[in-house]
């Protein structure tokens, strides 16, 4: 588990917290959405998102599904049950693409899906979509064909 | 007509005339009273001895039945000797007889004569005998009624003796006649009971009538026919004067006629009211006395006529009997004449008295027959002869079964016979003739070979079906487990490609999205040959992946897994769609891509993505294989099958025939050679056809090596749900 904390460049910038226990695709988004002047913290199970969750308080999380342990649904419902986390968006992300994920997803209380392959520039329109208000969740982004 | 002679013997006389009146008196009186001679006979001999002193005397009377002079009372002598006396009249000489006749009393001196003719005492002294009556009896002089002998002391003849002779001879005389008289009534009488039931006797009803028709005499019989009884019912009166007048008719009719003639007459029963014919024999009797009489005899021939008719009527049965009996016979000639087996007739000699056709065949030389023909029928002789005897010597029962090996004269074929013969007895229990019929087995053992055979094939086969169930049940079974284990690996592999799509699509989610960045120049800025080598790095992760999302697609299915999203929508909207999202791919192919569309297209009801994957999978596939010329897109609707079709024509390379079913199957190209031109893992037709058949619909294809294909989607234009 990896930390990086030294690209706190501006207070004022939303902090991300990515989930995804494939550390490269993890370090890949959180790589450009720092690129993109995002603050981003990192977790790789349902746990250590639901710790940094409660710590840190993110602007958003992308939250992978499969996880070791408890996995990215459970993390999600137990996080919008909680009072000090409800408000945070969730933009769940997996590479099961079989129907049924996205319902869910959707249940457990993600606020948008994405599936994967999900490229960076794709998740950042997300991530700006969601921080900019708009409330109401897109279904399914590119990912069919 | 008896006279009684009386011969007194008084020993004492007596006198005092007063007296001797009223006594005669008193006597005369007994002797009208008493009806008995013998008691007359007995009291005038007291009499005698009271009034003319008689000491012994008999009465003798004669019985002119018998023709003797029999004793019938004494005075002073053993009754023995009184019964005991009797003469024959005949014996005129005898002194006592002679006495019967004389007209005077003679007087019979005692001596040694007396003493043989007069029971004793009457022998000891001399007698008087007196004829009974002493005076004659008109018109019979000579007949007497008795005679008195009489002995004791007497004076001549005492006109005592004399009355007494006359009265009683007169009155024996009388009682004599009366008896006879009695007699005489009774014979009548019972003469006339004898003839009346000798004509009740008589069966017929006989009668007899005056000249008026009036019924004089009838028979019990005729009297039920005729003569109606107080209180009888009005049927039976009614009907026994209808006789009469019957009867009347027939007689008066009968008397004109003059002669004896037989008429019949037809009666009515009176007892039961049923008819009755008589025949009516009658005759005149002339009698000078009782006049002239009709006497009829009636003969009951009412019988007589019933039996007549029956005769008849047997007589028409039996000719009626004996027509059936002919035809019978006729019939029973033209059927053993038509029956096809051979029908022989034997006497109990052996003689063949009749054959059937069939038969004649077998025991008759035909004409120019050989040698062997003549043998065959002299065998068949023997045979049958042989057979024929075995029945004749046997007793038991009436049919006879046998079998023997006969040949047939024209083909000389030997055929196995069954022999069944039957004796036909006479009423005596004699065997008359044996009637044979020979039924050819040849047909019969073939048949049960046959059987047998079939029968033996039949199990043979029942066998084999058995083993062939018993086999196709472990098949089957194999096959069950077969099927579950296949299923259980179906699935094993659904899950695996789903597991694999996803373990496959981590690491291209970092290539992409690292290629991605690059590109974008996160990592600052690259050379013209960096970037172009990232690209081909991001086109063939992009190839990758979309084999990944056909391999999901299939897999999801197999498994039952593709949901379908039925909502309405154009067709017209859809094919829009997919040209926009095909648009790269168009440039990049630089060809000239129409679409048409009917105007009255109708919505389709339908899974929208599923239709814009299939149309847009061939369209790309349309763009790929083709060089030159360009693709046709075009919408149709059918409204006699409600089928909408979306057709994508090419003038592509085309596919050869016996490619073209080969082509929807699984990672398939035409070319399928390693170093084949055209990319792709060949799994979209493969999806589509899948897809297509999850609609309700298909693809059709027709393609021409060198000229282009066309592929064609046929939906229904509204989906139905399972």
């Amino acid at each position: 588990m990896k930390r990086r904390r030294e690209n706190r460049t501006a207070r004022e910038q939303p902090l991300i917290l990515v989930v995804d226990d494939f550390q490269d695709n993890r370090e890949m988004y959180a790589e450009y959405l720092r690129f993109q002047g995002f603050r981003v913290a990192e977790a790789s199970d349902g746990q250590g998102a639901l710790d940094q969750a409660f710590r840190l308080r993110p602007h958003l999380i992308v939250m992978d599904l499969s996880l070791p342990g408890m996995d990215g649904w459970e993390a999600t419902r137990r996080l919008k049950q909680d009072d000090r986390t409800r408000h945070i968006p969730v933009v769940a992300v997996t590479g099961h693409a079989l129907a049924g994920h996205s319902k869910g997803a959707r249940e457990a209380g993600c606020d948008s899906f994405l599936s994967k392959p999900c490229l960076p520039d794709v998740l950042l329109k997300e991530v700006h979509r969601m921080l900019e208000g708009e409330k109401t969740p897109r279904s399914r982004s590119k990912g069919g064909r | 007509m008896a006279r009684i002679a009386s011969l007194v013997t008084s020993s004492q006389r007596r006198s005092g005339r007063p007296s001797a009146a009223a006594s005669r008196l008193a006597f005369a009186e007994f002797l009208l009273a008493c009806d008995d001679p013998a008691e007359c006979a007995q009291r005038a001999l007291e009499w005698l001895g009271e009034h003319a002193d008689l000491r012994h005397g008999l009465c003798a009377a004669v019985d002119p039945e018998q023709g003797r002079l029999s004793g019938l009372a004494g005075r002073g002598l053993a009754p023995s000797e009184v019964s005991g006396f009797g003469l024959d009249l005949e014996d005129r000489d005898h002194p006592l007889v002679a006495a019967l006749y004389a007209k005077q009393p003679i007087l019979l001196p005692v001596g040694a004569e007396a003493r043989k003719l007069l029971p004793p005492p009457l022998d000891q002294s001399t007698c008087l005998l007196l004829p009974l009556p002493l005076t004659p009896l008109a018109g019979k002089a000579d007949l007497k009624a008795g005679l008195l002998a009489l002995s004791g002391v007497f004076q001549s003849t005492s006109p005592e003796l004399m009355w007494i002779a006359d009265v009683l001879g007169r009155r024996l005389a009388r009682l004599r006649s009366l008896l006879a008289l009695a007699v005489t009534e009774r014979r009548l009488a019972r003469e006339k009971t004898l003839l009346y039931s000798v004509i009740n006797a008589v069966p017929d009803p006989v009668l007899l009538t005056d000249t008026e028709g009036r019924m004089l005499l009838a028979n019990q019989r005729a009297e039920m026919l005729f003569a109606a009884q107080e209180r009888e019912s009005e049927g039976r009166r009614r009907a026994i004067a209808l006789n009469n007048m019957l009867l009347s008719a027939a007689l008066s009719q009968q008397a004109m006629g003059g002669v004896q003639t037989r008429r019949e007459l037809p009666l009515v029963n009176p007892e039961d009211g049923s008819d009755l014919l008589f025949e009516l024999l009658s005759a005149v009797t002339r009698d000078a006395r009782e006049g002239t009489g009709v006497v009829s005899i009636l003969r009951n021939v009412t019988d007589l006529r019933e039996a007549t008719e029956e005769i008849e009527e047997n007589y028409r049965k039996l000719r009626l009997a004996e027509q059936s009996a002919r035809a019978e016979r006729d019939r029973l000639d033209l059927i053993i004449d038509s029956v096809a087996d051979p029908i022989v007739v034997t006497d109990p000699t052996g003689n063949i008295v009749m054959m059937n056709p069939p038969a004649d065949r077998l025991f008759t030389v035909p004409k120019q027959a050989g040698v062997a023909a003549a043998r065959a029928v002299r065998a068949n002789d023997a045979h049958f002869t042989s057979f024929v005897s075995n029945v004749f010597l046997t007793d038991t029962g009436s049919r006879w079964l046998g079998e023997c090996s006969l040949t047939d004269p024209v083909s000389l074929v030997a055929s196995p016979v069954e022999a069944v013969a039957g004796k036909i007895l006479s009423e005596h229990g004699e065997v008359i003739a044996v009637v044979t019929i020979l039924h050819d087995r040849t047909e019969a053992i073939e048949k049960a070979e046959l059987y047998e055979q079939l029968k033996r094939a039949s199990e043979e086969l029942e066998e084999k079906v058995g083993q062939a169930t018993a086999e196709l049940l472990r098949q089957n079974e194999l096959l069950q487990r077969q099927h579950v284990e296949l299923e259980q690996a179906s699935a094993l592999k659904s899950q695996f490609l789903a597991n694999m799509s996803h373990e496959f699509r981590t690491p291209l989610n970092a290539i992409l999205g690292y290629t991605n960045m690059l590109l974008q120049g996160v990592s600052g800025a690259m050379s013209q040959q960096q970037k172009r080598s990232l690209l081909r790095i991001d086109s063939n992760s992009q190839h990758l992946l979309s084999i990944i999302n056909d391999i999901l697609d299939i897999s999801r299915i197999e498994a039952g897994k593709m949901p379908l999203h039925v909502d309405e929508f154009a067709a017209r909207d859809l094919l829009a769609e997919v040209m926009a999202e095909v648009e790269p791919i168009i440039a990049r192919a630089k060809l000239p891509v129409a679409t048409e569309l009917e105007p009255k297209l109708p919505k389709v009801l339908s899974d929208r993505q599923k239709v814009k994957q299939i149309v847009q999978n061939l369209l790309t596939n349309a763009l790929k294989f083709t060089q030159n010329g360009g693709v046709r897109v075009r919408a149709s609707y059918d409204p006699k099958t409600d089928q909408v079709a979306i057709a994508v024509a090419d003038s592509g390379i085309g596919i050869a025939r016996h490619d073209q079913a080969k082509i929807f199957d699984d990672f398939r190209q035409a070319d399928n050679s390693p170093t084949r031109e055209y990319g792709g893992a060949g799994l979209g037709l493969s999806i589509c056809r899948r897809l297509a058949s999850m609609l309700g619909g298909r693809i059709k294809l027709t393609s021409e090596l060198g000229r282009g294909s066309t592929f064609t989607l046929c939906l229904p234009r509204r989906l139905r749900r399972k």
